[in-house]
């Protein structure tokens, strides 16, 4: 395992994404505070915790989607802000209709001008710029097909690409790789790590499993019950830290090259994505 | 006398196609084949959004509160548009801002439809002046429509025309992905509401065309027919104001050679095409799996 590398490549430089003293209270309960975090460029942290413990509402944060509580959180030196074009976001994949009327391209082109308004007129250079994304995450040979004749894994590297249209020096990855299989899980996952790797873009990934990206992770933050810990795998997966975050028994097994977190109680009733509730829509 | 009913027949075909005095005829409704174009166009572009937002069931409900408004125009004597304008709006906007989840938004639906449509037929029970407008705005009546209404109708259309293109990527990039459309910074509240108010009016222009029970022959049908036999961008919101034209064009011009209403012609084509759509997919999955 890597989780020791170093973490220091960029230390100099201005952090992609600054998390001070941040807070989110949901009515009366809160989610999480005090959260502190800094990433730097080519960083890839994985977001670890039970479903309704607030991870996919920290990615909307830093979307600027929802206000936080207290505390602030800075993209890039700068304010978040909605829209921001520094930041791609990459959803779960859930499968589209198959009588959708799109193609491969145009899944990816709503990234590059899905929030234009005006005139659907395509600026010149629109088209390269969606054939070098597909060429990006290898779908280039379906780039013409129904979106809803394509497998899971083919839909999900077209999100992939179309999070990628305005080169993000920040990816915040929301599930990506639930309901892929082994194959297409390794796939999509080299494409987020190539970007980190080739460009510097500092990956912020949140996920139920950390196995099929163990192998790429610096650090972890592991948020339950409203607290965190934030370290590198070797820091953070460890029976001992989690019983202690969690206050209750809790067992890291490690089968082979998979790490199995066993005994983790379940928190809130289940919501797998927390922006479903009502009233916690878009916030201008 | 004899009697002479069991020698007329019940149906005469001159009552469905005659093309006497056609030309004198056309002159005179060329307003009316106007606003016809106009909503077959829009309503088939708009047709495609409804199918990506699954607003099928909606457009129904609009409708009928549409139908509402209208007939409690004719009863206190206010302009039919504005009443049906008036109706169409508030079932739009009520639909759009509590029901942004489908399950939501068809409970809502469920309750408003029946009350819109009773609540029209007391209006129209109460009503005591020419008949024939009380069934011509549940079934159609664009023949009836006055010069200056007419004129509305246009006008109104060609407003959901121009919102809808001015703002087609983000409703596209809303209809397909709302997160993903949010996190790259398109208003998705504001867009949706606006959308809603877009069918709304169109809804309206749609009852005065082919009646509220029917809007869906010119909304739903040509943009679920276009989705049938393409993919593409371009080729089904194209394919769908061209079948939403031709259904609505076609079916006044038929009209016009009978004594029947329009509408009956217009779902009809609208079927036809429809039909046509489904069979032209079938043969083609025929081929690819052969």
């Amino acid at each position: 395992m890597s989780g020791a590398r170093p973490q220091a490549e960029g230390s100099t430089s201005t952090p992609v994404l600054t998390v001070e003293g941040a807070a989110l209270h949901r009515g009366s309960r809160e989610l999480w505070s005090g959260l502190d975090l800094q990433v730097q460029p080519g960083e890839f942290i994985a977001v670890l915790g039970p479903s309704g413990s607030g991870k996919t509402t920290l990615l909307r944060s830093i979307l600027g989607l929802q206000p936080l509580s207290s505390g602030s959180i800075r993209v890039g030196g700068e304010p978040t802000r909605r829209g921001n074009p520094r930041i791609g976001y990459i959803p779960q994949q859930r499968h589209l209709a198959p009588d959708t009327s799109m193609r491969a391209r145009d899944l990816v082109a709503l990234g590059v001008r899905g929030s234009r308004f005006g005139l659907p007129i395509p600026h010149r250079g629109d088209r390269a710029r969606v054939d070098a994304l597909l060429e990006g995450v290898g779908a280039t040979h379906y780039a013409d097909r129904r979106v809803g004749l394509l497998s899971g894994g083919e839909q999900q590297r077209l999100r992939v690409g179309q999070a990628l249209a305005d080169r993000p020096m920040l990816l915040l990855c929301d599930e990506p790789l639930s309901n892929l299989d082994l194959a297409n899980q390794r796939g999509v996952t080299d494409i987020i790590d190539r970007e980190r790797r080739e460009r510097g873009a500092a990956v912020l990934f949140v996920t139920h499993d950390i196995n099929p990206i163990l192998d790429r992770v610096d650090r972890i933050l592991y948020i339950a019950g409203g607290r965190f810990v934030l370290g590198t795998p070797d820091e953070v997966l460890q029976s001992r830290v989690l019983t202690d975050l969690y206050g209750t028994p809790v067992f890291v097994l490690r089968a082979g090259d998979r790490l199995v977190v066993v005994g983790v109680p379940d928190a809130e009733p289940h919501h797998e994505h927390d922006e479903a509730e009502p009233g916690s829509g878009v916030h201008a | 006398m004899t009697p002479q009913l069991a020698s007329t027949p019940l149906l005469d075909w001159g009552d469905i196609f005659s093309f006497q005095d056609y030309g004198a005829l056309l002159a005179l409704l060329s307003n009316s084949l106007i606003a016809g174009a106009v909503l077959g166009l829009v309503g088939g572009l708009i047709g495609v959004f409804v199918m990506q937002r699954d607003l099928a069931f909606a457009v129904h409900g609009v409708s009928e509160l549409s139908f509402a408004g209208a007939a409690a125009a004719l009863l206190f004597g206010g302009s039919v548009v504005f009443g049906s304008l008036a109706g169409a709006l508030v079932a739009a906007v009520l639909i759009g801002v509590l029901g942004a989840k489908a399950r939501d938004r068809n409970s809502i639906v469920g309750v408003l439809m029946p009350f819109g449509l009773g609540l029209g037929i007391l209006f129209l029970s109460l009503y005591e002046g020419r008949s024939s407008n009380r069934f011509g705005l549940l079934t159609g009546q664009i023949v009836s429509v006055s010069s200056p209404d007419l004129g509305w109708l246009i006008g109104i259309s060609v407003v959901v025309l121009a919102g809808l293109l001015l703002m087609w990527n983000p409703l596209r990039f809303d209809s397909l992905d709302p997160e993903s459309a949010a996190a790259r910074g398109v208003p998705t509240r504001t867009v949706s509401l606006v959308f809603m108010v877009l069918l709304g009016l169109i809804v309206a222009v749609s009852v005065h065309i082919i009646g509220a029970l029917l809007v869906m022959a010119l909304l739903v049908t040509p943009a679920a027919a276009a989705m049938r036999v393409s993919a593409g961008p371009v080729a089904v919101p194209v394919l769908a104001a061209v079948f939403g034209f031709v259904s609505a064009v076609g079916g006044i011009l038929l009209a016009l050679a009978g004594t029947l209403p329009v509408s009956p012609y217009i779902t009809t084509i609208s079927f036809l095409i429809y039909g046509g759509c489904w069979l032209v997919q079938r043969s083609r999955q025929r081929v690819r799996r052969a």
